[in-house]
């Protein structure tokens, strides 16, 4: 088992490295640099242009440049923004919470929704209800997140005022951050209010996230349980006479759920991809937002130790689950699969 | 169970905004990105200005919505015949901010005069690295001219210049140049948390910084012992208890926070939006003409645009009110002199060239280029105030040059690269723009029109004209305004004649705010300040 895992961590070991030169040199390649960009049309004398490069380090060869990138990477240092000047590390750690908070509400949102759609699809199947659901799912499945966003915005906030327009929490309140978390924070704040503001906060952009991630669930959800509904076990347990609300809970849903949950994994990463455009339009301040801006700006050491720290992220957890893949199953640790 | 689902909607937000109701009035702004340094030193950006002007004082101030210069720190000021040195009286019991970690024991005086220039001038300073690298604006507008600054007692102090600066007075009152508490600093020191000194900014202002949390919002609370305050000064003090700047990067939902009431202002608004916004009977909108300029940089070090009668020819080929209407949609005016009319020293006598094809044909046949001739346009690949939609502007070029016969190619490029190729003069006929920091027509047109800005690259239009030239740095010697503005219409005159400039328009800026709120004006320069503005409950 160990033997097995060390060569999964050994296989990270070069997509590491590849990605730090992917993250590196791909981002030399874009044309201009953060002392062009920050001056704007400002008048820049090529003088002054050329000193504000050099004290940034950025007049060196490229390959110099990125040795000391990788030197720094090997004692945990992923570098100072150029706009802030703060740790990219310590930004990063800021924001990532506010990622993972819409993220898993707009997950719970897509399942919560998804799986009784698609299951009410399936058993109405051919039916107008279907169709609606169906129409509606591939309407989500299309839907630009930025206008979605807006359109709900323009429609519960603004026409309704149900929901606020945007931010994390009400400007009346004040909540230190202890986790980052700032559904947790402001509920040990104590603060009346605070988490109900927070809460009313999220459900918009919760809503515009998973909109394209529930139509997704909805759609397997219907055609796994079509498919589920026609097998023999199903059909022996309606001729038993168990009633047909049983067996589509017990019986057929949770074998028709397998795929689904597969498909569920799947959408966490497009969700942290979804969060750039939702983040933007929500003002939410997560590590999409934090990204764009950096690629905008040119600040190199913020994209580059962005994009690392999430890549080593994901590869932490593909380990892990297939760590969890190897424990269920001997014959994929012993190489028979 | 609609309807359940609204009541449940309904309670929520109800509970959401119960902590609003409270005796302390909160004036919400809703802005467009974070401060990119809680130490306006380092920075160049507006963003930025517009949470130190809150925070910090400068020596001299600008007087909100117009250009004309007034005290701030310092009370008066006197300069020497020479033009090199500036004497300046400073306020007194002027107090400090005071936070957690700091209770200052003193007023403000010279030595946090000298301590802020020190600071950025300095590279020996204990704080000249930390928290950033690079002072822009001050590298920018006075390191290379300043020779020392001089304490010549408590409240005064002197600035000796080694050349004369036209303008000292005036890049004295952008951001960056803001005055820092050197007790504050020292504190920090003998702490050993000299980060802390920018994290949590410590100034004179009108409100004291509160809480920053970055892409959220940045908070405020009324400084009670301001100088303006306890000298009565209403229009200098914060009418408000707290200020809060919601951090909001996009114009569409800034728009709707505003339209929603969660906030009282929103800024920057999409041009696209003002008949909406006009039409709101919550909302009031309030316009100013900017001090920027957009216009075509025809680089004149190449063939043909060295040519008079080419660029005379260009001039009348554009319809450029015709441009200005469909681009600019009524956020934009025509723009014919190298000074705005926002600024002292512009030349209102300068009427635009007519639109005239006929005119511009016998010109270019003048010229030998009776056929035309092929050139490339390159269009704004960002939108700005004072060019909101570069290729739609670039397509309507095209089409008028195209009728005098001049095939224009448009191109763009990435903004970044956009700005490098323009510097590097690649180009033949490039969009591009100004936007003045600092009330002094000196800053842009010395730097960025003279021929030693030619030389240099700054000037990116390649245009030499020694006489213009000339009589820029003869402005730039004196401090006498009025000979000064002299100077400034003649210069402006002589760039109008060699129809050097191509300026097409100066940007109508416009901010909607929320009918409660009252004493708002739009300030021009810099960083826009929020005292003097009160709700109405």
């Amino acid at each position: 088992m160990i033997r097995w895992l060390l060569g999964r961590a050994a296989v990270l070991l070069p997509t590491a490295v590849a990605v730090t030169i992917v993250a590196f040199m791909l981002l030399h390649l874009v044309p201009g640099d953060p002392v062009e960009i920050a001056a704007g049309e400002r008048v820049l004398d090529p003088a002054e242009h050329a000193r504000l490069l050099r004290e940034l380090g950025l007049d060196r060869p490229l390959w110099e440049q990125y040795l000391d990138f990788m030197g720094r990477l090997a004692v945990g240092d992923f570098g100072a923004s150029v706009r802030t000047k703060e740790r990219v590390a310590a930004e990063f750690m800021v924001r990532f919470p506010a990622t993972i908070e819409l993220g898993l509400f707009a997950l719970g949102f897509a399942v919560l929704v998804g799986v009784p759609a698609g299951m009410i699809a399936a058993l109405r199947r051919g039916r107008t209800t279907d169709h609606a659901i169906m129409t509606a799912a591939l309407t989500g499945y299309s839907m630009p997140v930025f206008w979605w966003g807006l359109l709900l915005i323009l429609f519960f906030s603004v026409s309704l005022g149900w929901t606020p327009v945007s931010g994390r929490i009400g400007v009346a309140y004040y909540v230190e951050p202890v986790t980052g978390f700032l559904l947790i924070d402001s509920w040990l704040s104590g603060e009346p209010g605070a988490f109900a503001s927070t809460l009313s906060h999220l459900i918009l952009p919760a809503i515009a996230l998973g909109t394209i991630s529930l139509a997704v669930i909805a759609r397997m959800t219907r055609s796994s349980m079509l498919e589920v509904l026609n097998e023999d076990y199903v059909r022996t347990a309606r001729a038993k006479g168990l009633p047909f609300r049983r067996v589509v809970t017990v019986h057929a849903l949770r074998n028709a759920l397998i795929p689904v949950v597969t498909v569920i994994g799947l959408q966490l990463g497009h969700l942290l991809s979804g969060a750039i455009l939702t983040e933007t339009i929500f003002s939410w301040p997560g590590i999409g937002k934090w990204l764009v801006e950096a690629i905008q700006r040119r600040d190199y050491p913020q994209i580059q130790g962005g994009i690392v720290i999430i890549a080593a992220l994901m590869m932490a957890v593909n380990l892990l689950v297939d760590l969890c893949y190897g424990l269920l199953n001997p014959q994929i640790r012993h190489g028979r699969r | 169970m609609f309807g359940t689902l609204r009541q449940a909607c309904a309670a929520l937000a109800l509970v959401a905004f119960a902590g609003t109701a409270s005796a302390q009035t909160t004036l919400v702004a809703c802005t467009e990105g974070s401060p990119d340094n809680l130490n306006p030193q380092f920075s160049g950006s507006n963003t930025t200005f517009d949470y130190a002007q809150q925070i910090y004082d400068r020596l001299v101030a600008n007087e909100i919505g117009g250009s004309k210069l007034i005290p701030a720190l310092a009370e008066s000021w006197e300069n020497s015949p020479d033009g090199l040195v500036w004497t300046l009286k400073l306020r007194r019991g002027v107090k400090w901010h005071s936070n957690r970690n700091f209770t200052p024991t003193r007023d403000f005086n010279a030595d946090d005069v000298i301590y802020t220039f020190d600071r950025m001038s300095n590279p020996d300073h204990p704080y000249h690295r930390i928290g950033g690298t690079g002072y822009g604006m001050f590298d920018y507008a006075l390191k290379t001219r300043l020779d020392r600054i001089e304490k010549v007692d408590d409240h005064t102090v002197r600035f000796v210049l080694k050349t004369p600066i036209a303008a000292f007075l005036a890049t004295l009152t952008v951001e960056p140049m803001s005055i820092l508490s050197a007790e504050y600093g020292q504190k920090m020191l003998d702490a050993k948390t000299p980060d802390l000194y920018n994290q949590q900014p410590i100034g004179t202002g009108a409100f004291q910084f509160v809480a920053f949390q970055r892409d959220s919002f940045v908070r405020f609370r009324a400084f009670p012992q301001h100088w303006a305050r306890q000298a009565g000064i209403a229009d200098r003090t914060a009418q408000v208890d707290n200020l809060v700047f919601a951090i909001t990067p996009d114009p569409s939902v800034r728009l709707a926070k505003l339209r929603a009431g969660e906030c009282h202002i929103a800024r920057y608004p999409n041009p696209a939006d003002l008949p909406a916004i006009k039409a709101d009977p919550n909302l009031v909108t309030l316009e100013v003409s900017g001090a920027d300029y957009g216009f075509l940089s025809v680089n004149q070090s190449r063939k043909p645009f060295d040519d008079i009668r080419v660029r005379q020819a260009l001039e009348h080929a554009i319809n450029y009110d015709a441009l200005i209407e469909a681009v600019y949609r009524g956020t934009g005016t025509r723009a014919t002199a190298l000074v705005p009319p926002a600024l002292w020293g512009h030349n209102p006598d300068l009427k635009p060239r007519p639109y005239d094809p006929a005119r511009a044909k016998a010109l270019l046949a003048e010229a030998g280029l009776a056929n035309g001739f092929e050139t490339t346009l390159w269009a704004l690949p960002v939108t700005r105030g004072y060019m909101p939609n570069g290729r739609r502007a670039a397509e309507m070029i095209q089409a008028d040059l195209a009728a005098v016969g001049i095939k224009a190619n448009i191109t763009s490029f990435e903004w970044g690269e956009y700005l490098r190729r323009a510097r590097a003069g690649e180009h033949e006929i490039a969009m591009t723009g100004y936007i003045y920091d600092f009330p002094d027509p000196s800053q842009i047109i010395l730097s960025g029109w003279t021929c030693a800005a030619a030389e240099s690259g700054a000037n990116r239009a390649r245009w030499c004209n020694r006489e213009f030239s000339d009589l820029i740095e003869q402005a730039n010697a004196t401090s006498d305004q009025a000979k000064r503005t002299e100077l400034y219409i003649r210069a402006q005159q002589i760039a109008y004649d060699d129809a050097a400039t191509f300026l097409i328009a100066n940007s109508v800026s416009f901010t909607p705010l929320r009918k409660e709120v009252q004493g708002y004006r739009v300030h021009v320069f810099g960083g826009q300040p929020f005292v003097g503005v009160s709700l109405r409950r």
